[in-house]
């Protein structure tokens, strides 16, 4: 493998039902800080069926270049197809670097197009930079510049390594979606297009879709909330989290919580946050009546804000609040509720 | 039917985490699991077993102590236990431990392979997905229900925000969720039964058509650069207030940030 031939930071641009996705555009505007290290641009690579014009908005957040690989076989995900289309894009284009979204679909795909390709993958990163491996100058060891070091936490976010891919190429990471920025979207840039087919011939590994099922959910994204309000086990019952809602109304924010609520079935999954549900950093994140364990922490430490209410003054979610208040949540939060209600009315 | 179910040992991280004086985790201090995620996967397995008649064979990669999880799986229903584990196969990473884990099944007959979707110590979710493209075979991850319908199994695929109800040929792979069954218990007979049972042990040499470039911590594309246990942001302040009070400091403190 001659690594000096692989060049570029390339994106894999998620969409779902020609619906580009979140994790796509966040993953646009990191590739856009290293490239500028590495001097090179974005290619976001964008596969489906009938996919062409979302073009344009990957343009729009960063991309400088879109590889479409567009075929009737691509309509709704499947491996084999994607991972063909993926890892033929590779074949021909050779990316220095290769990210894909740590999503249902990425999780998948991601594993299938690096062992194809024979390359390493590092999963779930929540940080990547441009830097030396070995990190520090090792004697007898070549120090190699220009690397993506892949940052990734492990034991349930107990624990955190930074992880290198120097003899292969391209460096593939997944990345946790929510954890990187978008760009700020520029109206009418345009991205140089290039498409590309490289065949698509079904044989034993394309499977087939009978049944396509869609949750019916109708709550938002509470990965897109700019106030969170997030609630554990300490609430108490379900009926009681009407005072969160009625705080997260207020604010105009959004209800999440904790792991222990979804598994006492309070809650449905998708409003869950930490290392088994949703990353969040949203401008403020109010956790009450949760106690904080590491895997809850992991979902939502980079939240600008943190303003934990408990009881317990030991609870751990302590730790990392910036406004931390031992005092019973039955009666701070309405009354909170009653006084933004009052502030925003005088305004 | 032949199904093949790949397991790991880990340390149970839900126990409370242990660590050294140093600071660094203490794995020797932590119980060890069957991952969940592959439990799950051996349920299905057996369930399958139940009602169509199967031949469940478990494989495991890792020290010798891990026969552990062999003799839970058989006691469990299981037919039959392998544990690959050699020095050479040490520090793998996801690439190097699934080429290890195809070398060892294509030497066993199988329609299906189910393997967890990932295990709670490392969270990648890769091997599965990777041992399924080593073997050429398809893969369905994510699995919410399993089925086997003549040559085919049709699976619930879980997405985010929807599933596919999707249907692949055999030999297929499979990768379970957690949620996909309550896992059974080990019977008392199966307990008894499963202490005396005979693990077959693999090394190195038992892999089939796996070059030694492609094992252990040689074989491993990605290299750890740095490996540390978390540092987390600071505490800020911690008040014990009355409510009135809790609920001026708060006001105060989002007003200042211009929340409201």
């Amino acid at each position: 493998m001659n690594l000096a031939e692989y060049k570029g930071v390339y994106v894999f641009a998620q969409q779902v039902d020609n619906e580009v996705s979140g994790i796509a555009l966040e993953l646009i505007g990191k590739g856009k800080e290293l490239a500028k290290d590495l001097n090179t641009d974005v290619t976001a690579v964008l596969i489906g069926s009938d996919v062409k014009g979302l073009v344009d908005v990957l343009a729009e957040y960063g991309a400088d270049k879109v590889i479409v690989v567009d075929d009737p076989e691509l309509k709704d995900y499947r491996t084999e197809p994607y991972a063909h289309a993926l890892a033929s894009v590779i074949n021909e284009f050779k990316p220095d670097v290769m990210l894909v979204g740590a999503t249902a679909i990425g999780r998948d795909l991601g594993p299938r197009v690096s062992a194809r390709v024979h390359t390493g993958l590092t999963a779930d990163c929540t940080q990547l930079d441009i830097g030396d491996f070995p990190m520090n100058p090792v004697p007898g060891k070549e120090t190699k510049h220009n690397q993506l070091l892949m940052t990734r936490p492990a034991f349930g976010g107990n624990t955190i390594a930074t992880i290198a891919c120097p003899d292969f190429r391209p460096q593939m990471a997944t990345v946790r979606p929510g954890v990187m920025q978008k760009a700020e979207r520029v109206a009418g840039a345009k991205a140089e297009v290039i498409e590309f087919n490289p065949g698509f011939t079904p044989d034993n590994k394309y499977v087939e879709i009978l049944e396509v099922v869609k949750a019916v959910s109708d709550v938002a994204d509470i990965m897109d909330a700019k106030i969170l309000v997030s609630g554990g086990r300490g609430v108490g019952s379900p009926e009681n989290f009407k005072i969160l809602e009625d705080l997260a109304d207020a604010l105009g924010g959004t209800v999440s919580c904790s792991r222990a609520v979804v598994d006492s079935g309070w809650k449905p999954r998708d409003l869950q946050v930490g290392q088994t549900g949703k990353t969040v950093r949203p401008q403020v994140y109010f956790a009450i009546g949760i106690s904080g364990a590491i895997q809850h922490v992991a979902g939502m430490e980079e939240s600008d804000i943190i303003v934990a209410i408990n009881k317990d003054e030991n609870a751990p979610i302590f730790d990392v609040a910036d406004y931390g208040i031992v005092g019973d949540l039955n009666k701070i939060v309405p009354a909170l509720t009653e006084q933004i209600k009052a502030a925003k009315a005088a305004k | 039917m032949k199904i093949v179910v790949c397991v790991k040992q880990v340390p149970d991280t839900k126990g409370g985490v242990k660590f050294k004086p140093d600071g660094t985790l203490d794995r020797a201090a932590m119980l060890t699991i069957m991952n969940p995620d592959d439990k799950a996967g051996l349920e299905a397995a057996l369930r399958l077993k139940d009602q169509y008649g199967a031949e469940v064979t478990v494989v495991t990669m890792g020290l010798p102590k891990a026969e552990e999880v062999l003799r839970e799986a058989l006691a469990m229903g299981a037919d039959k236990g392998i544990l690959v584990t050699d020095r050479v196969l040490g520090g793998a990473d996801t690439w190097a431990t699934s080429q290890t884990l195809a070398g060892a099944i294509r030497n066993l007959d199988y329609d299906l392979i189910i393997t967890g979707r990932q295990a709670i110590d490392g969270d990648t979710a890769q091997v599965g997905p990777q041992i399924s493209e080593h073997l050429g075979i398809p893969v369905i991850s994510y699995a919410q229900k399993i089925e086997v319908k003549d040559n085919s199994v049709i699976v619930e695929r879980l997405y985010d925000d929807r599933y596919h109800v999707v249907k692949a040929q055999m030999p297929c792979l499979v990768t379970a969720l957690a949620e996909l069954n309550q896992p059974r218990y080990m019977t008392p007979g199966g307990i008894f039964d499963a202490y005396k049972a005979e693990i077959t042990v693999w090394g190195r040499a038992d892999l089939k058509d796996v070059e030694d470039s492609n094992l252990g911590l040689k074989g491993s594309p990605t290299q750890i650069a740095k490996a540390s246990d978390k540092v987390r942001k600071g505490a800020g302040e911690k008040v014990a207030l009355d409510p009135t009070e809790a609920v001026a400091y708060i006001m105060d403190k989002l007003t200042e940030k211009h929340v409201i």
